[in-house]
């Protein structure tokens, strides 16, 4: 315990110096900025920004990255609350609620609990880390691809089980998502999949380009048909910041959110993205009136910005204890400490202590400032949505097209949301949901990766699945969850989890 | 947008060829990388890029463009207007292996480019789980050839280097154990360390520190000298095994027809970086290995580009290897 206060004030020390504090600073307010572009999430930001931290010490360097990685995840779940275009998998969730939110005046409540959850989730997650980083790291190495297909396939369960009205609609989704995952060159042998020869397909189908489309350009399709919603989003602005009522509402989400996150977040091979999910659906279980939910329910935000929060934060761990980064972002977080001459790995703890703990006390104060940032930014965010929509929905087109662009500098990308678009379009006027098929999208690939690692690895032996005590574990979970929803008594009680 | 730009400097240029190759470089020159950014080659790229632009007087701009093995950067670089300001990084794998590995590939790695030089390579290192029972390259070869395809061995997809080199080693070994594609080398990585999987050949700098930290062990390096970064690890040849050399080289290019004024200055920039004894630590500090002299200029990148597509198409053809 005194190593843990010793080498928690050794990282204060390093992250608190003037220089520090502002590269933290700098380094959120600019992640903020653009990450709030559509489309444009952490990876891309990092990318983009990552040559002008080449002139620093490794130590600042890697705070600023650290600070814009915060920000620009924090960016796009304002994209998502503001416009409905989430910039990444575990923003789709926060568009839900959040949305709706905006759209009934609340913006500002719906930013501000998000600025706040996401603040408590980072500082709980910044401890975790400091004080359970090590022994943590094991659970990463426990879970092989065995493991990693019974969670995937209680993800999905998670989906079906809660889906209301139309389950048989929302399975559709799902499996159209998981579909459409599969495009692209296959892992195993390198053969091309439903890419009908076209070279961009070659590599699957973005998950930004497919949820930008889906969600935001149909969005905006939508908003200019209905000609008397078109400025329901300016209409009242309303509070900037929750009041008593909202926080009594949200205060559990947030500890549960922060929970669920926290322990995704270190899986390897991007766990982090069910975070949401998971907390979304347990609040809604839990919610004493689920019809709620979906129409601008504040725990829809609150617990799942946490969670995500709180997953990018211990997402960290594999990557400072071991040095394998657990998703894209923390492979270019690779990258940038290479680049600066620090070779992440297991030796990072011992042979860079100032770097190691320093890290980890500037996400704390990374988190802070984001807070510090974010609050006085609500009303500038909010004040935009006053811009009429003929206005507004030029702009977001145009940025969307560029945001698209930016991340894989291919045209053919900027085609396809206009593409999926027009289907997501068509699937709301048919009444389906989008959010079951980029969970389907998600979850598939990963799933149908994992199966197939497992299945060589045992040399075809499914058996394999109920063998390992933590696969064995989740899929009776996944069972009992699938049971409880087929009991027709229980049934009745159902909601849907994903509601536009 | 970007095209407009090439288009105008297209016109632009016909205006003005020879003063324009003279001023060379007059705006931001672009190098394509056709890896996302932060693995190796696009680490390698921003060290060596970042001293060349200091000599060149003008920033070297890294654009990212990943797919198909890096092959989509590098077909897009390729069909750039040849007037140095697109130039990019290319490995083993896009001048190499891709011949034999993508069919339709749209370039030909021998007639399509001007070279510029190697910038790095990144020795191949044979690594196993902590528990795999051999203590040194013969046990472990002993054992792969005894256990067959009883043995897992891990790669980050077809296409990437721990693949190609995988599938090398085992045609020079001759043995066929069960591969396990991962998507990177990170996850391939972690379940090495969790023990899900026996062996892979990667590069250096993504094995390095969890050999330092003993979660994995190394069997052999693959080149010709030990690696001052892993003191330890014997070379292939000190244990025993012959013709498995293999390093992931990495090397600047710019498209055919870029003006030979425009290469010597380019290639200038690039031997002038590699001595430069920053770039050197840091090269040197990944466990990089920097070319030979004659591997720096444009002459000797070209014979590397030949004798590297007459070595892995074979291998790889042999071994069914594609992916399209």
């Amino acid at each position: 315990m005194g190593d843990f206060f010793s080498n928690l004030s050794l990282g204060f020390g390093v992250a608190l110096s003037l220089q520090n504090l502002g590269l933290a600073f700098l380094g959120c307010l600019v992640g903020t900025l653009i990450g709030v572009l559509p489309g444009v999430g952490p990876i891309a930001t990092i990318a983009m920004l990552l040559p002008i931290t080449f002139g620093l010490d490794p130590v600042g360097a890697l705070i600023m990255l650290a600070g814009i990685y915060y920000g620009a995840q924090y960016g796009g779940s304002t994209t998502a609350i503001l416009v409905n275009i989430p910039g990444e998998a575990t923003s789709v969730v926060t568009a839900l609620d959040g949305h709706q939110m905006a759209r009934q005046g609340r913006a500002g409540v719906a930013l501000g609990i998000a600025a706040i959850g996401s603040f408590f989730a980072g500082t709980v997650a910044t401890l975790v880390i400091a004080a359970l980083g090590a022994p943590l790291t094991g659970l990463a190495l426990v879970f092989g691809p065995t493991e990693y297909f019974s969670l995937m396939v209680m993800g999905l369960v998670f989906a079906v089980v809660l889906a209301r009205g139309s389950i048989l609609k929302a399975i559709a989704m799902i499996l159209v998502g998981v579909l459409l995952s599969t495009v692209g060159t296959d892992l195993e042998t390198g053969e091309e999949r439903m890419t009908f020869g076209l070279p961009f397909l070659a590599d699957g189908i973005d998950f930004a380009v497919l949820a930008m489309g889906i969600f935001g350009i149909a969005e905006i399709m939508r908003n200019l048909d209905h000609t008397e919603h078109r400025d329901v989003v300016r209409q009242a602005i309303g509070r900037l910041l929750p009041n008593k009522d909202d926080f009594r509402q949200s205060y559990k989400p947030v500890l549960r959110g922060t929970f669920i996150g926290a322990i995704l977040g270190i899986l390897p091979g991007n766990g982090a993205v069910l975070g949401p999910f998971a907390s979304y659906t347990l609040e809604k279980k839990l919610a004493k009136d689920p019809r709620r939910f979906g129409r601008g329910a504040i725990e829809g935000v609150a617990g799942p910005e946490s969670a995500n929060n709180a997953g990018a934060q211990t997402s960290f761990i594999p990557l400072l204890t071991l040095g394998i980064p657990p998703n894209a972002v923390m492979a270019l977080m690779v990258g940038a400490m290479t680049i600066h001459g620090i070779i992440p790995g297991p030796q990072v703890m011992t042979k860079n202590p100032t770097l190691f703990w320093g890290m980890i006390a500037s996400m704390w104060v990374g988190n802070l400032m984001l807070l510090i940032i974010n609050l006085p930014l609500v009303g500038m965010w909010v004040r935009l949505l006053k811009v009429p929509y003929r206005l507004m929905f030029p702009a977001i087109l145009m940025f969307c097209a560029i945001g698209i662009y930016s991340i894989n500098s291919l045209p053919t990308d900027v085609m396809f949301i206009g593409l999926f678009g027009f289907v997501g379009y068509v699937l709301i006027k048919f009444g389906f949901e989008p959010a079951p098929m980029l969970l389907g999208f998600v979850l598939g690939k990963l799933m149908e990766e994992n199966l197939r690692r497992a299945l060589i690895i045992s040399r075809g032996s499914m058996e394999t699945f109920i063998e390992r005590p933590i696969s064995a574990g989740l899929l009776a979970v996944a069972a009992i969850l699938l049971v409880i929803a087929l009991l027709p008594s229980i049934r009745k009680g159902r909601d849907e989890v994903f509601t536009e | 947008m970007k095209k407009v730009v090439l288009a105008l400097a297209a016109v632009v240029g016909l205006a003005a060829t020879g003063a324009q190759a003279q001023n060379y470089p007059t705006r931001p020159i672009t190098m394509i990388v056709p890896f996302a950014a932060g693995g190796p080659t696009d680490v390698i790229a921003r060290i060596v890029s970042d001293h060349m632009s200091r000599t060149l007087g003008q920033q070297i701009v890294i654009e990212n463009v990943a797919g198909a093995g890096g092959t989509t950067g590098i077909t897009r670089a390729a069909q750039s207007q040849p007037d140095g300001y697109t130039i990019m990084m290319g490995h083993m794998g896009t001048h190499g292996a891709a011949p034999a590995l993508y069919p339709n590939l749209k370039y030909d790695p021998t007639k399509d480019f001007a070279p510029i030089g190697v910038a790095a390579g990144t020795p191949i290192v044979i690594v196993a789980r902590k528990d795999f029972p051999a203590n040194d390259l013969k046990g472990f070869l002993d054992y792969v050839k005894t256990n067959g395809d009883k043995v897992n061995m891990a790669h980050a997809g077809v296409g990437s280097v721990s693949h190609s080199t995988g599938i090398f080693f085992n045609s020079v070994v001759k043995v066929k154990p069960t591969m396990v594609a991962y998507r990177g080398t990170g996850p391939a990585l972690n379940d090495l360390m969790g023990n899900t999987v026996d062996f892979m050949t990667d590069q250096i700098v993504n094995v390095a520190p969890q050999i330092q930290g003993n979660n994995i062990k190394a069997y052999a390096i693959a080149t010709p000298e030990r690696s001052p970064v892993l003191p330890n690890v014997p070379t292939t040849k000190e244990a025993g095994l012959e013709g498995y050399e293999v390093s992931a080289w990495n090397a600047v290019f710019a498209p055919k027809g870029t003006p030979p004024d425009v290469v010597k200055k380019l290639s200038d920039a690039l031997i002038k970086s590699l001595e430069d004894e920053n770039t050197k630590k840091r090269l040197l500090d990944l466990g990089g290995v920097l070319p030979t002299a004659s591997e720096r200029t444009p002459e000797g990148l070209q014979k590397l580009v030949e004798s590297e597509v007459a070595r892995w198409t074979p291998v790889l053809k042999a071994a069914g290897a594609t992916a399209e």
